[in-house]
């Protein structure tokens, strides 16, 4: 079965039968020379930088798989209460993070 | 060589201006014209689905852009930072942004076929920050829960 996730307390028409607690996955990324390149560009006229747009969007991804799997092996089928975060650890690298409460739904 | 400098500059502070310029006006008409044809999808923050749903679908979905400003505000905003008070080159920054990621999102539940979007957050990244060579850019993130009628 695959995995609900959602940012919501309450699922409409399901019922939370068990909490298994939080569950939680983290990626850090640095910027690409390549992107950097063609963002230096980019920052004369401004606009997009859609290297960056997708470094941040694969990153996510991978910190929400990171989180599904957690709560695969728990014995979840859905994580609820979803929060993104994100944290400058160095300079040039952002960390992203995901964490949600694992429960098991009817 | 300070000639060349000077020359570099004025050249690049122009193309800013007058490519920045039109970029920006070109992406807000993008944006108003993408908010009419999304209408029809509300978007809440608030936390909880009305009242009386029964069989629907829930799932989480987002969106993200990452923007840069342009040569010639940066220039203006750092002046702007001598002085103090409204900085406008980077309040049309931050709201494009805003407004693109929210329209990302929407296009997104609009393809899973929603009905609406209920408990939109919105989050702010930087993978510039801190670099002696800053990017002057904003990262936004919105992320919201779409309900997809099944």
């Amino acid at each position: 079965m695959r995995m609900l996730v959602t940012n919501i307390e309450i699922i409409p028409g399901k019922e939370i039968k068990q909490h298994l607690g939080m569950v939680q996955g983290n990626t850090v990324r640095a910027k690409h020379v390549g992107r950097d390149l063609m963002a230096g560009i980019k920052n004369v006229f401004g606009g997009e930088l859609t290297g960056y747009t997708e470094l941040l969007t694969e990153a996510r991804e991978e910190a929400v798989n990171r989180m599904i799997s957690q709560a695969e092996t728990i014995g979840a089928n859905a994580v609820i209460n979803v929060r993104f975060s994100t944290s400058s650890v160095t300079s040039g690298a952002a960390e992203l993070f995901a964490y949600g409460t694992a429960v098991v739904l009817e | 060589m300070a000639y060349l400098d000077l020359i570099l500059f004025v050249t690049l502070l122009t193309l800013g201006y007058v490519v920045g310029q039109w970029l920006e006006k070109k992406h807000f008409r993008s944006i108003m014209e993408r908010e009419e044809r999304y209408r029809k999808l509300l978007t809440f923050n608030e936390r909880f689905p009305p009242k009386g749903l029964k069989s629907v679908n829930v799932e989480l979905v987002g969106g993200n852009v990452v923007i840069s400003i342009d040569y010639f505000k940066r220039i203006a905003a750092g002046l702007r930072g001598l002085i103090g008070g409204r900085v406008t080159a980077y309040e049309t920054l931050v709201e494009r942004a805003r407004r693109e990621a929210i329209l990302r999102m929407k296009e997104s539940a609009h393809n899973k076929g929603a009905s609406m979007i209920i408990n939109v957050r919105l989050e702010t990244a930087s993978i510039a920050k801190g670099q002696k060579q800053q990017i002057g850019s904003v990262e936004v993130y919105a992320y919201g829960t779409a309900i997809i009628p099944g």
